[in-house]
């Protein structure tokens, strides 16, 4: 048996009937990266003497019977949040050596269930990128071809699941960092609800839009561990009071009575043509299952999402990032003439390329003279976003659209052109300017490299995401593929 | 939307950040063409919309005052690039 291969609630059952142990599945998993992790770069850190500990630990308390479905089950962390002892890089050279203080709330809470945490993910430098690329360190590549991107900015998180170098990841999204890699590397990433899930000790991008999920194997394996990290946190003032459902009794395999809308806007211009292909056979198979799909839906805002969130997200990063100066922590010039000559030479040498582009720009957009113009329009345009998507909740218990335009891109091919880069995100970002859940499952290949669908719901419906993923999964066998290394 | 090369370098120097003369000139242009992109914005009538900063309605959020512990100050000053005692260490503010 292959350890690497198993899903979280597949190697749980195992666990529990001890016919393993989460020592060996956690040497199977370092076994594992030390194997491939060379050609993939999928990790920034790899934790071996952790993991091992954390495995130890695991046994002892799944042997007292007092397991939860994630003990003793290895997994990646995205490399933008903190975790205690363990440097946290944000894959920047600003943070190189930065070791956290603190666990952020998700890693806590993942501790408490018995986590095995074998790396940190790679990402694009402090999650500003769609394809990994942007990484201080090494571009990740793509397990089904490698001289593709994986998607980004949880690029090495993706990966890292796609590849079994780990059972399930942790990622973060601003605007796709999750859905869009989970699509390319042919993996589930769920972004919930805004503020469903604590963001303390995940390292600020863009406050208002960013939101820690799972990338898992399947959406059973989604489900769990939503059940572990979704809830109130005090710690993080824009956490949701509401209650957590237990997320795994919605995986229910029948579609009946629930209302599916197709968003025209989402068939973009520029949209391959094997990846819409792909997408109208998906939604086809969900009206097979029950589903009433409506093809016809408007969302008429949408093609103004990229670039009301091209300004919003850069204006916040740019107030973010004021932090890094030098002085706390991080990266630090020793030699300059005065305290704003090392605060510019520190910022200079600390940040890559996409990095100072979006503080440029977010500062261009916030300063005195533009702010109407491109700051207050955007956030304006974010109103009308919402609403459209409020209405539409109204009439559709979800939508359906592709993650991404395009299958994986080679690497190289958009990073020098910030522009067509930002396009990859086209699909994904309304949904974070409107701070509602998306979840982006397998749904076939176009040229053999993978499809992803995005479903979208109404605030807090993450439930009804789950179950309609869940029923596609079932009838389905895309997830089940695994690219051959 | 043209960016000169004197509005590149005082944004920067808003922010602090320090460019070379070869960024300036990339920032310049690349800048420029995802402004001159993003003025499909003005097309939209948003008379009478009222801006969202964040999507959730969340009002001021209070909780009690109760003392707990701090971070350790060790390893909260192991980061410091500089520190001395119990204190990051900075450069003279004021010359």
């Amino acid at each position: 048996m292959d350890l690497c291969r198993l899903t979280i609630h597949e190697a749980g059952e195992l666990l529990r009937r001890r016919e393993i142990s989460s020592l060996q599945l956690t040497q199977a998993a370092l076994d594992r990266i030390r194997e491939i992790d060379g050609n993939l770069r999928a990790l920034v850190t790899v934790s071996q003497e952790l993991a091992l500990q954390q495995a130890n630990e695991a046994d002892q308390r799944i042997r007292q019977g007092n397991g939860t479905p994630l003990t003793g089950i290895p997994a990646v962390i995205k490399d933008n949040m903190c975790t205690r002892g363990t440097r946290t890089t944000c894959s920047s050279r600003m943070l190189e050596n930065f070791i956290p203080p603190y666990d952020a709330t998700v890693v806590e809470k993942l501790n408490g269930c018995g986590m095995v945490m074998v790396g940190k993910g790679n990402m694009d430098e402090f999650a500003m990128g769609s394809s990994t690329e942007h990484s201080a360190f090494s571009p990740t590549h793509n397990p089904w071809d490698l001289s593709r991107v994986p998607g980004g900015s949880s690029g090495g998180s993706a990966v890292a699941v796609a590849s079994d170098e780990a059972i399930y990841a942790l990622g973060s999204d601003t605007g796709g960092s999750i859905r869009q890699p989970a699509g390319f590397c042919s993996v589930v990433g769920l972004k919930p609800t805004y503020g469903r899930v604590s963001r303390y000790g995940l390292v600020a991008f863009a406050s208002s839009l960013d939101q820690i999920g799972p990338l898992t194997k399947d959406v059973t394996d989604c489900a769990l561990v939503m059940n572990a990290i979704a809830g109130h946190d005090p710690r993080d003032s824009t956490s949701l009071p509401h209650p957590v459902p237990d997320y795994a009794q919605s995986l229910i395999p029948d579609l009946k009575g629930l209302r599916l809308g197709v968003p025209q806007e989402y068939f973009v211009e520029g949209m391959q043509k094997g990846v819409e292909e792909a997408i109208r056979s998906a939604v086809a198979r969900l009206e097979e299952l029950g589903a009433e799909v409506d093809w016809g839906v408007s969302l008429p805002h949408t093609r103004y999402g990229l670039a009301a969130y091209y300004i919003i997200a850069p204006s916040e990063a740019s107030a973010n990032l004021a932090r890094y100066d030098g002085v706390k922590y991080g990266f630090s010039v020793g030699e300059a003439e005065s305290m704003w000559d090392a605060m510019e030479k520190t910022k200079q040498g600390g940040f890559g390329p996409e990095v100072k582009r979006r503080i440029m720009l977010g500062t261009y957009a916030l300063s005195a003279g533009y702010y109407d113009a491109y700051y207050l329009k955007a956030q304006q345009v974010r109103t009308l976003i919402r609403q459209e998507f409020d209405q539409a909740c109204e009439k559709f218990d979800a939508l359906i659209t592709p993650t991404s335009p395009t299958v994986p891109f080679k690497i190289g091919e958009k990073v020098d052109d910030p522009l067509q880069m930002y396009l990859s995100d086209v699909c994904t970002l309304p949904i974070n300017i409107a701070g509602v859940p998306a979840i982006s499952i397998p749904a076939g290949f176009a040229d053999g490299l993978p499809v992803g669908m995005q479903i979208i719901g109404k605030p807090l419906s993450e439930e009804v995401l789950l179950r309609i993923a869940f029923a596609y999964e079932q009838a389905t066998e895309w997830h089940k593929q695994r690219p051959k290394l | 939307m043209k960016l000169s090369r004197e509005e590149v370098k005082h944004l920067a120097l808003l922010v602090r950040l320090g460019l070379s003369d070869a960024e300036v000139e990339r920032f310049r242009e690349q800048l420029s063409d995802i402004l001159e992109a993003f003025e499909v914005l003005q097309q939209v009538d948003t008379t009478d919309v009222s801006p969202t900063a964040h999507s959730i309605a969340l009002g001021n959020v209070l909780r009690d005052d109760e003392p707990a512990p701090s971070l350790p100050a060790d390893e909260v000053l192991a980061n410091a690039p500089s520190q001395e005692e119990d204190y990051f260490r900075v450069r003279a503010v004021l010359e």
